[in-house]
């Protein structure tokens, strides 16, 4: 290897290069490591890795590995990826849409309000009429929390004003999901009430991936438009306009494609906090903080962690399975109580 | 010559609150216009209608011969830069990608930047002298460099008008006259430069045509030596001013207080 050329100015069309080719790099090693897990997340689990020696045979051994790991675990790392992925997506977007980094969709309450959405569907037993309730349910909740966050702390909102609007949402969705638990008609009402506070993926089936994939995968598609506006934003609402952003039109991507990728996530594996809120703040400066470099780089990232955290949780020997939530909740609140503490300067 | 840019009867409101009752303005290529005039005349809220960025209650601003709002958002944004007041960047860009973003009204969605971006962008770092700053963080910038990075990124745009409202605010009187020279040089281009000011002097150096405003209406608007004088300045500011006629241009000394 020959040494650095010394004083070397890279010239203006190189650093801009540069620049893409990191995000490209970043992308390439985070999406082999989202299909590594992915390929752990399938291999690990409570049944024997011996019992799936042999998958194609005919025998009950065979049969039972194959419903095992196309039943049991292909839903469970498949959702783990889309949800992931909505998460860490979501996060960036929101983060650029209101020039915060301490937008998240579980922090401001667009989770739980989404959760609440799917409790809704739920309680008054709307999930047993159709199938499309439930995703439907978190999508309106979603749809509500956003739509409501933005009308009391959107424009130049302080971080202060943003998590306060987040508290009050929080609480209000808070309160009627208490509510909806404390009139739950039997101890399994109730107990299905706690799965969407709580957030997992266990148990869920290829139904629940067909019901939820293709909304996330909508929002996803959704949020990935926000890339250019959310670059020109960064300098301000009326120089973004001056640039030729559509204000009406960034918003309504960005809080539609919110409310799908995370109303339909939350109403399947209920609240997963944080990782909206860690994955692009790691990432942020790995792109040089370009808004639109963070949103496919988030997205990778989100898939990632959640799917990490979900094998964490299998591994993890507790009594009773660890909730993904919680698991995500107890590493996301520390690393929130950090990033508050680097930013109260800017907090008046 | 045809204006670039035509305000006629233009009436602006804010929540229903009259700002600009009345201003006709025209920009002509080679324009260098300073927009003068007290706190809360009204500077900010015409500049940013001559963006097209509010629409007024009445009248019509014309750019390329159709009402400034009905033109499509990206033929707009590539014809008329805008640098508001005490802009900043929320994010830490590093200067060459922040310039870059001058160029976004001109490419094609999920388009990458073509050699004549670069050479676009590359050029208005060179004029507004901030090539040595690529590669650092805008935040850690200090106000002058920020400034200059900023007004390389409405260069960016290589728009055939510029609207900058305050751009040497809280610089120091070198960069103030370095900004000025910049704003000159790119009307001597043949781009027209509309500049809110407060330094008087530095208008009555820099601008080839001053427009005085006061309380929604236009006072005057012409060459500095005829529209600068104590009495419009007693009218504009209520202030007494000492004006002195230099070889090369006016001096303009607030005294005190009518």
């Amino acid at each position: 290897m020959s040494p650095p050329a010394p004083n070397l100015t890279p010239s203006l069309a190189q650093r801009l290069a540069a620049a893409d080719r990191r995000l490209r790099r970043l992308c390439l090693g985070l999406g082999a490591l989202v299909a590594l897990l992915f390929c752990l997340s399938l291999a690990i689990g409570p049944a024997p890795l011996a019992l799936f020696g042999d998958l194609t045979g005919t025998g009950e051994q065979a049969a039972l590995a194959r419903a095992i790991l196309l039943e049991i675990r292909l839903p469970r790392a498949a959702l783990g990826l889309l949800i992931g992925a909505a998460l860490g997506l979501s996060g960036a977007a929101l983060q650029g849409l209101l020039r915060n980094p301490l937008a998240e969709p579980g922090l401001i309450g667009i989770s739980a309000t989404a959760a609440l959405g799917a409790v809704a569907v739920f309680y008054f037993g709307l999930a047993g009429a159709f199938a499309l309730a439930l995703p439907l349910g978190g999508l309106a909740g979603a749809a509500a929390a956003v739509t409501l966050l933005y009308g009391l702390a959107g424009r130049e909102a302080s971080a202060l004003t943003l998590i306060l609007a987040g508290v009050a949402v929080t609480s209000l969705a808070g309160a009627l999901t208490a509510l909806a638990l404390n009139l739950a008609p039997s101890d399994y009402a109730a107990l299905e009430i706690v799965f969407w506070l709580l957030g997992a993926l266990t148990d869920r089936s290829m139904t629940h991936l067909w019901l939820a994939g293709p909304f996330i995968l909508a929002g996803c598609g959704l949020l990935l438009a926000t890339a250019r506006p959310l670059e020109a934003l960064a300098l301000g609402e009326d120089t973004a306009r001056s640039l030729g952003v559509s204000l009406p039109r960034l918003r309504a991507l960005a809080i539609g494609g919110t409310a799908l990728a995370v109303g339909a996530s939350v109403s399947v594996s209920g609240a997963i906090g944080f990782v909206g809120l860690i994955v692009p703040h790691l990432l942020r400066p790995l792109i040089g903080h370009r808004p639109a470099h963070l949103l496919p780089a988030s997205a990778l990232g989100g898939a990632a962690l959640v799917q990490a955290a979900d094998i964490a949780v299998r591994l993890i020997p507790t009594a009773q399975e660890l909730k993904l939530g919680v698991l995500t909740a107890l590493i996301g609140a520390p690393f929130f109580l950090h990033l508050l503490r680097q930013t109260r300067r800017a907090m008046r | 010559m045809s204006a670039l840019l035509q305000a006629s009867g233009l009436v602006l409101a804010l929540d229903g609150r009259p700002v600009v009752r009345h201003a006709d303005l025209a920009l002509h290529p080679g324009d260098f216009v300073g927009l003068l005039g007290p706190n809360g005349a009204g500077k900010t809220t015409l500049l940013r209608a001559l963006a097209g960025l509010l629409p007024p209650a009445a009248g019509t601003v014309v750019l390329d011969g159709r009402p400034v709002g009905d033109l499509p958002e990206a033929r707009r944004a590539r014809r008329l830069a805008y640098l508001p007041q005490g802009a900043e960047c929320h994010w830490p860009l590093a200067v060459e990608a922040l310039v870059a973003l001058g160029r976004l009204p001109h490419r094609a969605p999920w388009a990458s930047l073509a050699p004549a971006d670069l050479a676009t962008i590359e050029a208005a770092m060179r004029f507004t002298e901030v090539l040595d700053l690529a590669g650092r963080p805008v935040t850690q910038l200090s106000g002058g460099e920020r400034a200059r990075v900023l007004l390389a990124r409405a260069l960016a745009v290589d728009p055939a008008i510029l609207l900058a409202d305050e751009p040497v605010a809280g610089l120091d009187p070198g960069h103030q006259l370095d900004v000025m020279r910049l704003l000159g040089r790119r009307a001597e281009a043949g781009g027209a430069v509309l500049v809110v000011l407060h330094d008087l002097t530095l208008a009555a150096r820099f601008c080839r045509r001053l427009v005085l405003m006061q309380e929604g209406r236009i006072l005057a608007d012409g060459p500095p030596a005829e529209v600068l004088t104590p009495d419009s300045l007693r009218l504009l500011y209520g202030i007494d001013a000492h004006i002195a006629v230099e070889a090369d241009g006016l001096m303009v000394v607030p005294k005190g207080r009518v």
